[in-house]
């Protein structure tokens, strides 16, 4: 117990201080998990309304796939973009591996599944509330999907915000890959870890806090965004 | 007049889950004024509108517009019995079609704005469709299937959930674009409404067309048997 | 109006970021981390020679894979054996001596094997075995994992026998000691880890001093014949720069409450 009223203690001050530490590894980890939400959202986003307006064969075994990697343990996913990211993988020569750009990789792999099949119920409803007309206008395929992402674009949101609850709050593929280097890879969650190795509760606790707040700001920025366009309740 | 006419059907079938929900029918269709589709539930009055707007598939015999389908597609609408709103506001929805044909813009803007006006949905072009009542959701349908000025438009039972005012207005709208030349064929339980709007009837039974012909002559002396007890309020399977 | 805003956050927080001129990768082991020694080294490197060194904080187990694959350009490890089979494949360059410091072992200040009272090392682990009191082991194939293992063959012992008084954990060291402390368990530890271990709770330190438990750190370049992308040219930089006078005396003067850490034992170069 000491040691939580410590954590709030040392989070206050820290945030108080603005420690330029904090600040750099809390910037990075918005910078890595803002840009591997964007990354995935642009993936995610057209499959899923592509799986809801269209009829190929394969498209349960996909929405299967999808679901069942949502629960995709991301130490696993970081083992295997390790794997292809080493120097001695097949992607070896990118130089690719403990750098911010293999974290962004591994978020995307992991927050994809998920962002998709929220999305994708979503789609799927409202398809069938739309299916009639849209059919009936003769619209194309690419307008369908068009017209799902607009429309449903509250429900998408909160996919993203699924996505990046999950993204941010990431370690063992992270830790993983980026290596956690001082300077270079070391994001909130890694850190949290480290001082959790050393011992350091109280610290572990106040950036856990301070990692807390973030992810409530983003939302709330997130939301405040959303709510720039006034169309009441849908 | 438009080309789309005459629409031709020739054994025309459509089945679903291996049940054949019409055919097989064959007639013509002029296209001149309103032409009705009556008859008892399950007769496949919704299934036989899908079929002629081409959103039912067609199993066996032909249906052919005098131009091609692509283009008769394009120049017709469909108005559901229960009115799909875009999740947008009124204006969106009545610019939507045309937004899907490339036209945007302060023209597109325009003609929203006038079918709007036309419709009496002038005051709620900034509100969400889903917070209007039932019989503005169908004005506000009506009105999108017209934006793109369609030759020919469904309507599948358009007043069946709408009390006697919203019956009433809408009935206005649709005898004011009839009589600007778009041909209109109309689904309807209601009698009074067939009666009201209807050159041309199509009575329909079991998924076949029972009998068919000039509606002042159906109504006052249906030929059939079944018509005249449909008719006269009797109950026909 | 709000849009702008928010662009402007997210271009501030895309600003951030700004290295030295030079970057290389060096594996190290957690107790050198956790003796907060890097954190003296790597602010004068950058001053001394432009040079930003990004370390990995890992076991030598995996240190020395990550010299294998060459995904880095260097390691920093404590494990002579390893380190020689390291340099013999051809993996590394060659070996150097940097420093050392000592393992000490750690256990609850009750201490009933008796540990205070043992004049060596190997004496200390039968004690332990004897009283069978609770042992947390490293078990990840770290330096200190293998250090430990060593000792226990010297003391004629095999843990592989031990009953569940013997826990193997497979984690760094800071985590072991959290479990030992949670465990008043026995546990071997370097000296650095222990001293900036936060979480003490009613451990103690035991034993130390017997040279069994010298600890040497060792630098070796990853061998540039093997993967072409290693920056030889900044670990010959480095090692010049470790062996110096000038590191001789940070390494030297760095101490956690007071204690001395490391002993300077780099030889000049031929």
């Amino acid at each position: 117990m000491v040691e939580l009223w410590d954590g709030l203690a040392q989070a206050f001050w820290l945030v108080v201080t603005a420690d330029s530490e904090l600040v750099e590894i809390a910037l990075r980890s918005l910078q890595v998990t803002l840009t591997a939400l964007l990354v995935a959202c642009l993936i995610a986003m057209p499959l899923a309304a592509l799986l809801a307006v269209s009829r190929f064969r394969l498209r349960r075994v996909v929405i299967a796939t999808l679901n069942a990697l949502m629960g995709l343990p991301p130490v696993v996913v970081g083992l295997i973009v390790y794997v292809i990211l080493s120097r001695s993988g097949p992607l070896g020569v990118l130089a690719l591996l403990f750098t911010p750009t293999a974290m962004i990789i591994a978020q995307v792999i992991i927050v994809v599944p998920l962002i998709a099949s929220i999305a994708h119920q979503s789609l799927r409803d409202l398809w069938q509330e739309y299916h009639d007309l849209l059919i009936s206008m003769n619209v194309t395929q690419t307008q369908k999907m068009q017209t799902l992402l607009w429309d449903a674009r509250r429900a998408l949101l909160t996919a993203t915000l699924a996505g990046f609850g999950r993204a941010i709050g990431e370690v063992g593929a992270i830790m993983i890959v980026g290596g956690n280097i001082d300077n270079a890879t070391r994001v909130l969650t890694t850190a949290i870890a480290l001082e959790t190795g050393k011992g350091e509760f109280a610290l572990a606790l106040a950036l856990g806090f301070v990692l807390i707040a973030l992810t409530l700001l983003v939302n709330l920025c997130i939301h405040w965004l959303g709510k720039t366009e006034r169309e009441g309740r849908w | 007049m438009s080309t789309l006419f005459p629409l031709q059907i020739h054994e025309a079938v459509t089945r679903r889950h291996g049940k054949t929900l019409v055919g097989p029918v064959s007639m013509t269709l002029d296209g001149r004024g309103v032409c009705v589709i009556i008859g008892p539930n399950g007769s496949g009055k919704t299934s036989f509108l899908r079929l002629l707007h081409g959103t039912a598939r067609l199993h066996s015999g032909s249906i052919l517009w005098s131009c091609s389908t692509e283009e008769a597609r394009r120049r017709q609408s469909f108005v559901f019995q229960h009115p799909v709103m875009l999740r947008r506001s009124v204006l969106e929805n009545l610019l939507y079609p045309m937004l899907i044909r490339g036209f945007r813009g302060k023209a597109a803007q325009a003609q929203a704005e006038a079918w709007a006006e036309r419709t009496g949905l002038q005051d709620t072009l900034q509100r969400p469709a889903s917070v209007l009542s039932g019989g503005e959701q169908q004005k506000l349908a009506i009105a999108r299937a017209l934006v793109t000025k369609p030759d020919v438009v469904f309507l599948d039972e358009p007043c069946a959930s709408l009390d006697g005012r919203a019956t009433r207005e809408i009935e206005t709208i649709l005898t004011e674009i009839k009589a600007q030349g778009t041909g209109l064929v109309l689904s309807t339980h209601d009698m009074g409404q067939a009666r009201r709007l209807a050159e041309t009837a199509v009575f329909l039974l079991r998924g076949r067309v029972h009998e068919t012909g000039n509606a002042a002559a159906f109504f006052n002396r249906p030929k059939t048997k079944a018509a005249q007890a449909f008719l006269n309020g009797d109950i026909v399977e | 109006m709000k849009r702008v805003t928010m662009l402007t956050v997210i271009g501030l927080i895309w600003a951030t970021g700004s290295l030295a001129s030079d970057v290389m990768r060096m594996a190290v082991t957690t107790s050198f981390h956790n003796s907060g020694l890097a954190e003296v080294l790597l602010p004068e490197l950058r001053k001394d020679l432009d040079l930003e060194v990004q370390l990995l904080v890992v076991g030598t187990g995996q240190a020395l894979k990550l010299g294998e694959a060459g995904d880095v350009d260097a390691i920093l490890v404590h494990s002579k054996t390893a380190e020689e089979a390291f340099v013999e494949s051809g993996y590394g360059t060659h070996r150097r001596q940097i420093m050392y410091n000592d393992f000490v072992f750690i256990g609850p200040s009750t201490d009933p094997a008796g540990l205070s009272d043992m004049e060596t090392a190997v004496q200390s682990l039968q004690n332990i075995a004897e009283a069978e009191a609770t042992f947390v082991s490293r078990g990840d194939d770290s330096g200190t994992h293998k250090k430990e293992l060593s000792l226990w063959e010297d003391a004629n012992l095999d843990p592989g026998s031990f009953d569940r008084w013997y826990n193997a954990v497979g984690a760094g060291m800071g985590a072991a000691l959290n479990t030992a402390s949670a465990m008043d368990a026995y546990i071997l530890s370097d000296r650095a880890s222990w001293l900036n271990f936060g979480n003490k709770g009613d451990l103690a330190l035991l034993f130390s001093g017997d040279p069994v438990l010298f600890n040497q750190y060792a630098f070796l370049p990853v061998n540039p014949a093997r993967h072409d992308h290693v920056k030889a040219d900044l670990t010959d930089k480095l090692e010049d720069w470790l062996t110096s006078d000038r590191a001789k005396e940070l390494i030297d003067s760095h101490t956690i409450d007071g204690e001395t850490l490391f002993v300077f034992n780099a030889q000049p170069a031929d």
